[in-house]
């Protein structure tokens, strides 16, 4: 593997040359002074040699810009932290003969779509038998029982439920994020965790297509999964988290 | 243009699709709902909210449940407190929340008299038919149109906000402004009321918001030269409510479609079926087109594998919608362009698919949804899929045109996201204008054998919901996978079972109204 380099500029067709292309509207007529406005606002961003290579009219009081300019600055991706799930994740044969090899009786996994929010195909890609492109949900995997609670789910009633069954994993999918609402939903539900007393208890993951590992931590919760991530990565993670704290082991 | 279809087959889905749907008609006939007795009370003229906010339809029906009256129905209450009292209906509603009058008093087994409540409702109702005529004289109906009617929509959360978007919008080309509805609202059993900033992936539904964009679209309309059209939702729980305020509003198109509240937001099927009814005669009076949700299906679905779903829906929806005496005009049925573009010829599969839903509902105004789920983060990937989308939208001759937005995967769209989608659309339709004088769809080539294909396996599936009913259907997830119990979901708790004293005189005028052909 190459080293991660420590000094790069974005790259147009020249290593280092800097270019890139940026747009966005403003509230202002399309005219002259819109365009001025439109390369003062790429100035701003520390841009230079800006040109606006396209503008348009949105109506009586709205412009559009396309704007190319050149980044004078460098970026050191070396020193750069990255929070992600750690090892390779396992295939999924792998997991079952994890279990198998670790824990004593199935693990449970209980997940929904919450709050409002009414978006099931991410939580279903994890959780379904089908799962999505080409990899099965939790619901198949040996020595996992995985209870889908579908969408519109309260957190209060998911956290009811998950002590009913005695949940080891919690299994959160957010889609709607207009306004920072998944936030605010999912700072509620770790809020619920606390004052009930149960934060330990559980597992938590959340996921969505805004959702990354280094967000989740942030907010709280034990890991992120984002776009392009697979019942096996959520699985793979929690059976090791769930072997390292000890849950149901031999 | 044209596809060799069997006619014969055609039939036999629509006769079918006709006996999913009557034994349902007769089935639910015997009950009602709180919300559409609300929009009785609507009709009558009730309307505001009270010091803690509850709309004052609520706190009478409320009322009329508390007291073991509801079963009658509001008419019976309301027409009994009018003829009492002397009382506006308006009057009557605030004395009952005041608590200075108790409707509790009318338990009689008497008829009441109706003409005061006739005349309430008939002061209502000749705003209903000024705001029709008005739209009637104005407004070209998109099925008469040469290209199809772009359709976007505003979504900001902020009313204010969503008129800035919408006017811009209407500046950069669009025909219809569609104000999506916040996260939630379908699952509230009420109406929200007033001016609102405060909506997440949509804009609360209020009579107030429906003004208030319906005002500023007549004004940017006609610094343009023409009629802009404004969309709405009559669905969730209050299907029947909103369908009343978007006529006195004169809204133009509403989403309307019980399936989608059923498989989507895990409404009671009994309760929405109920309200859907009540909500179609209502937009068949005031002449507007309901659109359907079948399109959605795609989005859960392979869109592939399960076309036929969707021609077999719109087959069923077409049947609900003629028994509350809708037209084929005010149809919008709904479909849309879904299929992995990682698939071989999707292009030309989709192709099938437009054309098929065109020959097989050749008088109803379709409403075509773009890619949304195969939309990705790669915008400028996107715009190539709304690209094609558009060629076979305008090819076909679909009327209701959604336009894709290049940034579906990311956000409610920018204004800017709209006037790109604009462009793209008319460029599209420019390009295309002779299209189906230029070329023929080859006899039995690849199209041909999958419109047939699909009109098949649809027609099967037909069989199989005549045979099982479709609540079985529902809950064998038939429709996008996702199965839902008849005694399930929101709202079955605001279903009742008519009294045989009950007695809803507003209905009985739209539906005779409709019968005499009179709109
Ligand atoms: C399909 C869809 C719908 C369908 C949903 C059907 C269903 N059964 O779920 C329907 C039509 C019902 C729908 C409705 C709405 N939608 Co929608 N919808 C979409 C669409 C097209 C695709 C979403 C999707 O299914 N993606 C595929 C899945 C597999 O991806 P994913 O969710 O990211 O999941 C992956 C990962 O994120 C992760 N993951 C997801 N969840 C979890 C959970 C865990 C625990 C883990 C570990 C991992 C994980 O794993 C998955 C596999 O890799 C998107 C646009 C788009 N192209 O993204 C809009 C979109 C998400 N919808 C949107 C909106 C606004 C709505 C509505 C609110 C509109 C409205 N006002 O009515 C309503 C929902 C109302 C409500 N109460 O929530 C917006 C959200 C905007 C925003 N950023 O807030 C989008 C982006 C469209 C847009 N541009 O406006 N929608």
């Amino acid at each position: 593997m190459k080293p991660i380099p420590k000094a790069i500029r974005p790259y147009g067709d020249t290593l280092h040359d800097g270019k890139v292309q940026i747009s966005f509207s403003l509230p202002m007529p399309s005219d002259a002074h819109g365009e001025a406005a439109a390369k003062a606002v790429a100035q701003s961003m520390r841009l230079v040699d800006v040109a606006v290579v396209e503008q348009r009219s949105l109506g009586k009081d709205y412009s559009f810009y396309v704007v190319y300019g050149t980044l004078t600055e460098t970026v050191d991706p070396s020193t750069l932290k990255v929070v992600d799930h750690g090892e390779k994740a396992m295939r999924k044969t792998d997991v079952e003969a994890f279990i198998n090899e670790h824990f004593q009786a199935p693990l449970v996994f209980i997940g929904a779509s919450t709050g409002t929010d009414a978006h099931t195909v991410g939580i279903d890609a994890i959780m379904n038998m089908k799962g999505i492109a080409g990899h099965y949900g939790l619901e198949r995997y040996e020595g996992i029982e995985a209870i889908n609670l579908g969408s519109q789910i309260d957190n209060e009633v998911l956290l009811e439920k998950a002590l009913e069954v005695n949940a080891d994993v919690i299994l959160i999918s957010q889609t709607v994020t207009q306004k920072d609402m998944h936030i605010r939903n999912l700072t509620a539900f770790v809020e619920l965790l606390e004052a009930e007393g149960v934060r330990d208890r559980f597992l938590v993951i959340i996921g969505g297509p805004r959702i990354n590992h280094a967000l989740a931590k942030e907010l709280g919760f034990d890991a992120g999964f984002g776009p392009g991530k697979f019942a096996f990565d959520v699985a793979s993670f929690a059976v090791k988290a769930l072997a390292e704290r000890g849950v149901k082991t031999r | 243009m044209h596809l060799s279809l069997d006619t014969q087959q055609i039939n036999q889905c629509r006769e079918y699709a006709k006996k999913v749907v009557a034994p349902m008609m007769t089935d639910l006939a015997s009950y009602s709902t709180v919300t559409v007795e609300r929009t009785v009370l609507r009709l009558l003229g009730i309307d505001g909210i009270n010091r803690f906010d509850v709309p004052y339809p609520n706190v009478i029906i409320d009322h009329l449940k508390a007291t073991g009256m509801l079963e009658k129905g509001a008419a019976f209450a309301m027409a009994h407190a009018l003829n009492d009292t002397q009382l506006s209906p308006q009057a009557i509603a605030e004395a009952v929340d005041e608590g200075t009058l108790d409707l509790s008093r009318y338990k009689t087994a008497n008829q009441p008299d109706m003409t005061r409540l006739l005349e309430a409702f008939t002061s209502i109702k000749k705003r209903i038919d000024q705001q029709t005529a008005l739209r009637r004289s104005q407004r070209q109906h998109p099925r008469d149109k040469a290209v199809p009617d772009k359709y976007v929509i505003v979504a900001t959360g902020d009313i204010y906000e969503d008129i800035e978007q919408a006017v811009s919008a209407v500046e950069n080309g669009a025909d219809i402004i569609a104000v999506i509805r916040t996260t939630g609202q379908s699952l509230l059993d009420f109406v929200p009321h007033g001016a609102t900033r405060e909506g997440f992936g949509g804009t609360t539904a209020t009579r107030e918001n429906f003004r208030l964009m319906r005002a500023a679209l007549d004004e940017a309309g006609k610094r343009h030269g023409r009629y802009v059209q404004l969309v709405n939702y009559a669905s969730g729980l209050c299907m029947p409510e909103i369908a009343a305020l978007g006529a006195l509003e004169r809204l133009d198109m509403m989403l309307n479609d019980s399936l989608y509240g059923i498989i989507f937001r895990d409404i009671n099927m009994q309760r929405t079926l109920i309200d859907q009814y009540f909500s179609r005669v209502l937009s068949a009076y005031a002449d507007i087109i309901i659109n359907t949700g079948e399109d959605n299906y795609l989005t859960t679905s392979d869109a592939y594998e399960h076309a036929h779903t969707v021609i077999a829906s719109q087959f069923i929806n077409e049947q609900f919608a003629l028994k509350a005496g809708m037209p084929s005009r005010l149809m919008g049925l709904g479909h849309a362009y879904e299929i992995d573009p990682a698939r071989p010829d999707s292009f030309i599969l989709e192709f099938a698919q437009a054309q098929l839903s065109r020959q097989l509902f050749p008088n109803a105004p379709l409403k075509y949804m773009p890619p949304t789920k195969h939309m990705k983060g790669d915008i400028f990937m996107g715009s190539v899929q709304n690209a094609l989308f558009n060629m076979v939208a305008v090819m076909t001759h679909q009327d209701i045109h959604l336009l894709g937005m290049m940034t579906e995967a990311i956000h409610t769209p920018f204004m800017s996201d709209r006037a790109l989608a604009l462009d793209n659309a008319a460029y599209v339709a420019r390009a295309t204008a002779s299209f189906s004088e230029a070329f023929d769809i080859k006899p039995n080539g690849p199209v041909e054998q999958r419109a047939q294909h699909v009109l098949k396996e649809a027609l099967d599936l037909l069989q199989v919901i005549a045979e099982e009913g479709l609540f079985t259907t529902l809950e064998k997830g038939r429709f996008a996978g996702i199965g839902r119990g008849r005694t399930q979901g929101k709202g079955l708790d605001g279903v009742f079972r008519k009294d045989s004293l009950y007695t809803n005189p507003v209905l009985e005028h739209l539906q005779d109204a409709l019968k005499e052909g009179l709109r």
